[in-house]
């Protein structure tokens, strides 16, 4: 890697500052490492989100369940108050990367195959950040794109929790994130069906299979549903044709699993 | 000794202490006073003519010491090729250069255009950005069938063709294996590709060099499977150093799998700055630069017949394999296709007539080489897929239609030139029938179809070629190298032993299986005897390990060596009894006068060789140390039966591995814990061939699987538990140990029984699939259900 500047903060307002400064914001520091050890980014200053207690921890305001952007995957794991996020959170990567990935990390990168984004999207959560709060519908904006503007940063993510919820991953043989990961909860917010992996627009929400499944929420409800192919992802792990046909086999697994 | 610490016993090995406490000696745990860092400038482009390279920027960089590039090589020898292969018409085959760093061109990404030398790995990677490389990127070959057609663009302007040789095998019996396809009662046929791997040994290779001006002594230490090998190929043939004045050490290397046999480019570069610029100079791979400059393995693509006759007897066999090269080739890559290859064309069965066609080709690729198996997983892969697509074209059981083929009179001489001592081939395909349960299968058949999935049984059968011998022999076959063992055995005056071996353990355990050979032999306790290998400054001139020869050739030569300590000691032992040499006995490391209560202990012979006070000087020297060399009559060849039963889901493709069950013949074992764990690991890299890696190259040459995140290596839970059998042994008949070899098998038998499995379990369930291309990833398994 390039030599860079280390800033560890330890208020909100020192992080924005520097943020504010040019610094590049690093929470767990799983995507970002490796970029910058494979000498693909250059940050002069990396300004480190982890020692703001106030980012840390996950609290329970009302109904919902609010959880720090530098909460780590084995924190939500071991919660277990919104159980399909928490089994959610200890399928993503391996024990390093749980103690060290952060939420606020994975929705701030939204890497099209990461796990986090699809259970966001379906629980109808809420990115606070801190500017603003934002409709986790109106935050992904496509492919490794959010809505988070220059020294913008997530401070905590608010997740209503549904009535039923489950994610499945069918997970890609060597990287082990989603080739096609699917996150179905039935809630406040009627069903919502996220799909993660698949598309090459990111995240999406698959709304035929949300309106088949508010009418009759059973996998049966599915039948006969499909994405189109056309915006699918096409590699060499699958082609588009199989993740679109993944996406239905995934969706009423998830829905089996609620 | 004590029989249970000797040969047999399943002692705990004892390197193993060192390896999980963190005690290791690999070679990046070295670190040389004054040392420097080389980093590598890659080829970013699949093949391009070089216009210019300007360091000058880069030299005048912060902790830059030197920075070399192909010119500092123009005087300098090509990295040699290891085997010349003779081509179906009698030509040699086409031998490219092999420039240390490129000349001219890049001919695949990768491929070293400059190295540069700084006080820190940093500081070295910073200057390597700073240099300006003008490449005219000119258009890839990357398909084999495509690099040999007219007009192709050619990897080396200065070869005819892409077409490295165009090999027969045997030449003589084409008609006659042509006539007999004419003449058969049934043919099947089958195209398959053998995917392209890449070894990922857990240590990336490492190369430190380092020059001692004192006495001109140039060191290398290196990540190497056969140190005395990268010694004669280095100092020889590239840098020009006599073997005298070259010192080369392979110390604790973490994993080898064929691609550390090899002499790397990487090596010369760091020996030849050491002496340039008077220190030392250490590079480390990273796991991105393993992948496009470790050699890869297999990548053939290849149509096999098989001709019956009305009684489903075999009669002729027939192969067109197009064999990848890769850009260069590799110290033994012409080896792999042919003679690795092609011997073992027919596998356990009387095949009569065999003729194996292959083209050998070069690509914008990573030089392709031997990597665990060796040509041998090729051709057991396409034989034994093909016999179970026969199976099922003629209706008739897989297993019983093997059976029916099987040699079963020994030796045996097979129409590919090789002849097998012994085996017994009905003897582990009963064991593997009995481990496998095979009656209830339709039972756990029907319980998968319950739970939705498919249910499928593959088995099949593989002979191996291991120790490659003897050395006259493979010199005929175009081998630049001999291929015997060494051992030097030093008793100590108190009793203990060294062992200096030729052979070279990454992983083999040789540190406790040696010397309970020699346990044996003397009847001590096996921590009496310590092994020493990995550095020719302290033992012989050896060949090192691959091919599974540690054991069958290197612990042949320890045998002799310690053959020769026993004769000697027992003229001692004869001399303090005041008995006849031929009266003396040894066993539990005790020396008898036979048919008497008179003894001498080992201890006391061994001290009296070294304080020779009451000695026979006159008959014999002092001292107790022995070397012997072993050159092998033929090769060893274990054999074996594998199962396996996967379920398949047929709404995603994804294949599970239910059971996976090994019978073996390694012939007589001497510690049978290593030898399960050796199926064991070879096992998990052939379910990884069948199930889930492969290196896969766009049309322009770039790697797309460049890294883990796409390459998948088999872990833990992909794996089932192993069931293992290695009772029915038929020792080999032509090395004192009677041991066989087996490093290899599991690689080698595992891929057919695999995928064997899953077409059973889609021919099961309705689809009319013959085959599907490893890996069977679901994408490609659910493609194939669905005619996509």
């Amino acid at each position: 890697m390039y030599a860079f500047e280390l800033e560890r903060p330890t208020s909100l307002a020192d992080a924005e500052k520097a943020i504010a400064g040019g610094g590049q914001p690093l929470s767990g520091g799983q995507t970002l490492i490796p970029t910058l050890k494979q000498r693909l980014a250059m940050p002069e200053t990396l300004v480190s989100l982890t020692a703001i207690d106030e980012l840390k921890g996950i609290s329970k305001e009302g109904d919902m369940l609010v959880i720090g952007g530098a909460t780590c995957h084995a924190d939500v794991a071991a919660d277990g108050s919104y159980p399909a996020l928490s089994a959610l959170a200890g399928k993503i990567g391996d024990p390093h990367v749980r103690n060290r990935g952060t939420i606020g990390g994975s929705l701030g990168n939204n890497d099209p195959s990461a796990c986090y984004p699809s259970a966001a999207l379906a629980s109808g959560a809420t990115i606070v950040t801190n500017k603003r709060e934002l409709a986790a519908d109106d935050y992904f904006t496509g492919l490794f794109e959010t809505a988070l503007d220059e020294g913008e940063f997530i401070k905590a993510v608010k997740f209503p929790i549904p009535e039923k919820a489950a994610y499945i991953k069918f997970e890609q043989p060597a990287s082990r994130f989603a080739l096609v990961g699917v996150f179905v909860a039935k809630g406040a917010n009627g069903v919502r069906v996220a799909v993660t992996g698949a598309s090459e627009g990111g995240v999406f929400r698959w709304t035929e299979a949300e309106q088949a499944l508010s009418s009759n929420f059973s996998a049966s409800a599915l039948d006969g549903l499909t994405v189109s192919a056309d915006n699918m992802i096409g590699d060499i792990h699958g082609s588009k044709a199989y993740r679109a046909h993944l996406v239905g086999v995934v969706t009423k697994r998830a829905v089996n699993a609620c | 000794m004590p029989a249970d610490g000797g040969i047999g016993a399943p002692n705990k090995r004892r390197e193993d202490v060192r390896f999980l406490t963190g005690k290791g000696r690999y070679t990046d745990d070295l670190n040389r006073h004054g040392q420097t860092h080389m980093y590598i400038l890659r080829s970013q482009v699949a093949h391009g003519r070089i216009n210019g390279i300007d360091t000058a920027e880069a030299e005048a960089m912060e902790g830059v010491v030197a920075i070399l590039t192909g010119k500092d090589f123009e005087g300098v020898g090509s990295i040699p090729c290891g085997w010349q292969v003779t081509d179906r018409h009698g030509q040699p085959m086409q031998e490219p250069a092999h420039p240390v760093l490129a000349q001219g061109k890049v001919r695949h990404v990768g491929d070293p255009i400059a190295a540069v030398i700084a006080e820190t790995l940093e500081q070295a990677r910073d200057a390597a950005e700073a240099i300006v490389v003008d490449i005219e990127e000119l258009p890839a070959v990357i398909d084999m069938k495509e690099a040999v057609k007219e007009g192709a663009p050619k990897v080396h302007d200065d070869l005819t063709s892409n077409l490295c040789y165009d090999w027969g095998f045997v030449e003589e019996n084409k008609g006659a294996v042509d006539e007999a396809f004419e003449k058969a009662a049934h043919v099947t046929t089958l195209e398959l590709v053998n995917n392209r791997l890449v070894a990922n040994p857990m240590e990336p290779r490492v190369a430190i060099g380092e020059y001692d001006e004192a006495d001109g002594m140039s060191t290398l230490y290196t990540t190497s499977q056969n140190p005395h090998v990268i010694r004669l190929l280095m100092g020889a043939f590239v840098l020009g150093i006599p073997e005298h004045k070259l010192r080369v050490v392979a110390p604790d290397v973490g994993g080898g799998f064929g691609t550390k046999i090899f002499h790397y480019a990487e090596e010369a570069l760091a020996t030849f700055a050491a002496k340039k610029i008077k220190r030392p100079v250490k590079w480390t791979s990273s796991r991105s630069e393993a992948f496009m400059s470790d050699a890869h393995g297999r990548d053939h693509v290849t149509k096999i017949e098989l001709a019956l006759d009305a009684d489903n007897n075999f009669t002729a066999i027939r192969t067109d394999t197009y064999a990848n090269m890769g850009a260069y080739l590799s110290t033994f890559a012409p080896s792999v296709p042919t003679w690795l290859h092609g011997t073992l064309m027919a596998g356990n069965y009387k095949t009569p007539l065999i003729y194996v066609n292959v083209k050998a080709v070069f690509t914008n690729t990573v030089p392709v080489d031997a990597y665990r198996g060796a040509g041998r997983p090729e051709a057991t892969f396409q034989l034994e897929r093909l016999i179970d697509k026969a199976a099922r074209e003629l209706g008739v059981d897989p297993i019983a239609l093997r059976r029916q083929n099987f040699i079963t009179q020994f030796p045996y001489a097979t129409p590919v030139a090789v002849e097998y001592d012994t085996g017994d081939y009905n003897a582990t395909m009963d064991t593997l029938e009995t481990m496998i349960d095979r009656a209830g299968f339709e039972a756990r058949a029907a319980e998968s179809k319950k739970n939705g999935k498919l249910r499928g049984l593959g088995v099949n059968c593989y002979i191996e070629a291991c120790g490659i011998a003897p050395s006259n022999l493979v010199g005929q076959l175009g081998a630049r190298a001999g291929l015997y063992e060494s051992a030097t055995v030093r008793v100590n005056a108190t009793g203990g032993l060294v062992v200096m071996t030729g052979s070279h353990s990454h992983g083999q355990g040789h540190e406790t299986s040696f010397p309970q050979v020699i346990a044996e032999m003397i009847g001590i306790d096996p921590n009496m005897v310590e092994i020493v290998h990995g550095d020719t400054a302290n033992t012989p001139m050896g060949m090192g390990t691959y091919g599974s020869r540690s054991l069958a050739v290197g612990g042949s030569a320890m045998v002799r060596a310690t053959e020769k300590i026993i004769n000697k000691a027992k003229k001692i032992a004869a001399h303090l009894l005041e008995a006849a040499d031929s009266d003396i006995e040894l066993k539990d490391g005790k020396f008898s006068v036979a048919g008497t209560d008179k003894s001498v202990a080992w201890g006391d012979v061994t001290l009296a060789a070294y304080v020779p006070h009451n000695y026979p000087l006159e008959d014999i020297e002092p001292g107790l140390e022995e070397t012997a060399f072993y050159d092998p009559s033929n090769f060893t060849y274990p054999s074996g039966a594998y199962a396996c039963e996967v379920e398949v889901d047929p709404e995603t493709g994804k294949v599970t591995i239910e059971s996976f069950a090994a019978a073996d013949d390694f012939g007589n074992i001497v510690n049978p814990m290593i030898v399960e764990g050796q199926v064991h690991g070879g096992i998990a890299q052939g379910v990884g061939q069948a199930l889930l890696e492969g290196a896969v190259y766009d049309a322009d040459g770039q790697l797309l699987t460049g890294s883990y995140m796409d390459y998948a290596m088999p872990r833990a839970d992909d794996l089932p538990f192993y069931a293992v059998d290695h009772s029915n042994g038929t020792p080999c008949t032509h090395n004192p140990l009677g041991v066989k070899g087996c490093g290899e098998a599991g690689a080698i038998g595992s891929p057919p029984a695999v995928v064997n499995a899953v077409i059973d379990a889609l021919q099961r369930g309705g689809h009319d699939i013959t085959h599907i291309n490893m890996p069977l990833t679901p994408g490609r398994v659910w493609a194939a259900m669905n005619g996509q």
